[in-house]
């Protein structure tokens, strides 16, 4: 990146602006210099290097923040050659961080970010403990320059798609799940003699036994992917005997015990469009998300479709036709996120000294008339082009011009 | 949450269309068909039209999808067909007056491409009955034989506005059988559901499944699927031909009966639409060819994700193009699909479908239908509101053969009418009333009108209640 680019300040200027972690503001400037917001305010004086966008009429929200998905991991859901999210190897996978296997050159990325997403958990799938999520910008040319926080979060299923790990039934999963924990502590306890071969057999690989300890210590969330209310129950018993940073993925009968959860003050990642019943969860209903958050839990809003992660926005739209708050709707695609994932210091917000993850919008972020008209991250400007606008530029007009 | 989704839906479902130009199935509302091989009734539609008092809705603003958007207007219905639409309607001393202040009225929605009932909730292997996925030519199969009128996703369609579905088998075969055109009712059987005088869809499928499914046994290539294509209808038109000879003269025994040629000689016939599931612009030219090959047109592409490609060729053969939104990338023939796709095939004059070949995006068929018209304003491309509601009706109702009996808000149509609580092109309208054929099957605020399945009772939570 161009250091000068950097550090030239921009001007958004004469907008409606929704810092979220505060009221909005009427005909407000957010200022930017040095991929930082330095100012949010109105009446504010405009330093005179300053590039203005004349942003009067219009919507300015900090980036929104996709609190599921796999982008930068997967290109071609059928094409086995794009895809690293998920490690078939063993169905305790917590040494496996996906942040290497992160591809920057994703066409994803661009398509997604034009629409207004800036940051995303990317995170692993399949197994009993899938292995490490990582929380990504949307923009750079190197998988470090993306990464903003990994790990972020260790994931584990205890959904029916786990049953497999448990030996065919859900209350083998929660045996196994504990042995699991158990031998990690063992294992940290015992390192010695397991280097000289003196200790018996462990559940898991020591590598992926001493990945789960930031976990069996408080220090990274796990997020437990439930649907059933038994299982998130079981995620909720399992969280409280082992005294875990919890995060509820899914939980879609999560209504059913909303005030349970809001007591254990586990936040909860939802899709607001999962409603097909299965044996997992026959109790799936939009209001899930709703029914949450006026419960008390914090909730994230997520898209799980990650080549649609743009869809974002129409999953916080109909979170709120489905009765969650509109303010509530939009914390859950950006600060809520961004501190469930541990990043609220630098991300989720416009305030003084965050990171410059900022967009533009004609007007409300979640309705389909709404156009974005500018992105930011880590305040450089994205141009809003993508392989799909090259495609529409070939094809704009018959026979296309190559 | 289940990732990943699209995968699955990738793998398992696919799509088809309908015969074009040449040879068009006509539309009946009475009767069905005529001349086939045999001449016995065939699992005929049992469809009866509910008794209801005439309604009329007034002071909403009514999208009838022929150009029109009326402010402060009313919709009258009675005996399941709409009576007025106007400005200014009078209300029968026997009508149900439904206050539309602050509300949009529309036709029914009706979706070209759904799985309801072959792919059922709750999606365990009993109830996966979309794909006979044991021969590439599977001509003789009807998607109505699998259909479960319990699914526990047709009330979640029902309460998204939509009242017709063409309920397909799955993708996995060139030819995967025959659609049911079904009116989105509670019912006990499908005969019940099955829309009245509407000819078949016949289902085929281009590209990646059907050489997948049978790459061991072939076809394994597009060469191959194509290949596969020509033999069925090479051997169909000899048996048309054996049939017809015979039902000129019905001398000496009749020809032996093969049901996978019955139904592709109906399509020679021009009595079915071919409903082809097909991305890739180049195979969708290919198919326009193999049916000129045998004389019959592509009623719509579906899936048609780079319709856009070759939006002027649809139009000069009078094809629909059934797209989603924005869906993309779940494989390589989808990794060419743009926002734009249905704005620019309606630029270049061809019709244009939102369709959903999803349990979930069947709930919210206006809503996609409005991503795609804004994504196309945003590149410059006029869509018209009424434009965008047509694709999820009238252009729909096309596609099936139907569109002189629904699609549209106009004296004589069928009443399948939907009331939302606010723009069906906003992301915060919710449909509130839908009736079907003058039916009030759902009202989002009467529990009297939210049907449930049989499925879902004892087991499923009520909405509004706990176990």
């Amino acid at each position: 990146m161009n250091p000068i680019l950097l550090a030239q300040a921009i001007a958004i200027t004469g907008a409606t602006v929704f810092p979220v972690s505060s009221p909005k503001l009427e005909h407000a400037t957010v200022l930017i210099r040095d991929g930082r917001i330095v100012a949010v305010g109105t009446n504010m004086a405009i330093p005179t290097d300053a590039t203005r966008i004349d942003a009067a009429g219009k919507w300015v929200t900090p980036g929104l923040f996709d609190g599921a998905g796999q982008l930068g991991l997967t290109e071609i859901d059928a094409v086995p050659e794009t895809n690293e999210g998920n490690l078939r190897t063993d169905d305790v996978s917590a040494a496996f961080n996906v942040g290497e296997g992160i591809n920057p050159a994703s066409v994803l990325i661009p398509i997604t970010r034009i629409q207004g997403v800036t940051t995303s958990l990317t995170m692993p799938s399949g197994g009993l403990i899938s292995g490490q999520a990582v929380v990504i910008n949307l923009d750079g040319n190197a998988i470090e320059t993306m990464i903003v926080r990994s790990p972020a979060a260790m994931v584990m299923d205890l959904s029916a798609n786990a049953k497999a790990a448990g030996g065919g039934s859900r209350a083998g999963v929660a045996e196994r799940l504990r042995r699991v924990f158990d031998d990690a502590r063992e294992y940290a306890r015992r390192t010695t003699d397991y280097r000289k071969n003196e200790i018996q057999p462990l559940a898991a690989p020591a590598r992926d036994l001493e990945a789960l300890l930031p976990v069996l210590h408080g220090e990274l969330p796990l997020v437990a992917i439930a649907n059933r209310r038994s299982d998130i129950e079981t995620a909720l018993r399992i969280g409280a005997e082992y005294k875990l940073r919890l995060i509820l993925a899914g939980a879609a009968e999560g209504w059913m015990i909303a005030d349970k959860i809001a007591a254990a003050g586990v936040p909860v990642l939802v899709e607001p469009l999962d409603n097909i019943p299965s044996y997992d969860a026959l109790g799936i209903r939009y209001e899930n998300a709703s029914l949450l958050s006026h419960a008390g839990v914090k909730v994230v809003l997520m898209e799980t479709d990650t080549h649609n992660s743009r869809n974002l926005r129409q999953q916080a739209g109909n979170a709120v036709s489905y009765g969650m708050d509109w303010d509530a709707a939009l914390r859950a695609v950006t600060l809520t996120p961004a501190e469930v994932f541990g990043v609220a210091d630098r991300y989720g917000s416009l305030e003084t000294g965050k990171v410059a993850n900022v967009v533009v919008w004609s007007g409300d972020p979640f309705e389909f008339s709404t156009a974005v008209e500018h992105v930011f991250i880590r305040g450089r400007e994205i141009p809003l082009t993508s392989r799909q606008t090259e495609l529409l530029d070939r094809y704009r007009s018959l026979p296309p011009r190559y | 949450m289940r990732l990943p989704i699209p995968a699955l839906v990738a793998a398992v479902v696919g799509c088809a269309t309908a015969g074009a130009t040449p040879q068009q199935p006509t539309p009946q509302t009475s009767q069905p068909t005529v001349v086939t091989s045999v001449d016995r009734p065939q699992y005929p539609s049992t469809y009866q039209r509910h008794a209801n008092p005439p309604v009329l809705i007034r002071n909403a603003t009514v999208m009838t999808a022929t150009g029109q958007e009326i402010a402060h207007g009313a919709v009258l219905f009675r005996d399941g067909r709409i009576v007025a639409v106007g400005a200014a309607v009078d209300a029968p001393a026997d009508a149900i007056v439904v206050d539309g202040t602050g509300k949009y009225v529309t036709p029914g929605l009706i979706d070209t491409h759904s799985h309801l009932g072959v792919y059922a909730a709750p999606g365990t292997d009993a109830e996966s009955d979309g794909n006979e996925a044991t021969n590439p030519v599977t001509a003789e199969v009807w998607a109505e034989h699998s259909f479960w009128p319990q699914d526990p996703q047709i009330p979640l369609a029902i309460a998204g506005g939509i009242t017709t579905i063409e309920a397909l088998p799955g993708s996995a075969n060139l030819i995967g059988g025959r659609s049911a055109i079904l009116k989105l009712i509670p019912a006990r059987t499908v005969q019940e559901m099955k829309f009245p005088g509407a000819s078949y869809g016949l289902k085929m499928a281009c590209g990646e499944n059907p050489k997948r499914v049978y790459q061991n046994r072939g076809p394994s290539t597009r060469m191959g699927n194509m290949a596969g294509d020509r033999a069925a209808f090479i051997q169909a038109e000899q048996y048309r031909h054996r049939w017809d000879a015979w039902n000129a003269t019905k001398k000496g025994d009749p020809p032996a009966r093969n049901l996978k040629l019955e139904t592709l000689a109906e399509v020679l016939r021009g009595h079915m639409y071919v409903q082809n599931h097909c991305y890739r612009a180049d195979e969708m030219a290919q198919m326009l060819d193999l049916g000129r090959e045998f004389g019959f047109g592509i009623r719509g592409f579906h899936h048609a994700v780079e319709a856009y490609k070759i939006a002027d060729l649809l139009a000069k053969a009078g094809t629909s193009a059934s797209v989603w939104a924005d869906w993309w990338g779940f494989k390589e023939e989808a990794m060419d699909g743009i926002p734009e796709n249905a704005a620019l095939v309606q630029q270049a004059g061809a019709r244009t479908v939102i369709h959903s070949d999803s349990p979930s995006g069947i709930q919210r068929l206006n809503q996609e239908a409005a991503k795609a018209m804004y994504a196309g304003r945003r590149a410059g491309i006029e869509i018209t509101r009424d434009q965008a509601i047509r694709w999820v009706t009238a252009n729909a109702a096309w596609t099936l053969g139907l569109d002189s009996v629904i699609g549209t808000l106009e004296p004589g149509k069928m009443a399948d009418v939907v009331v939302w609580s606010g723009d069906p092109l906003s992301v915060y309208a919710r449909a509130e009333q839908v009736y079907n054929d003058g039916w009030l099957v759902y009202d989002r605020n009467d529990p009297r009108h939210q049907p449930r399945t049989d499925f879902e009772l004892g087991q499923v939570p009520a909405p509004g209640r706990d176990r």
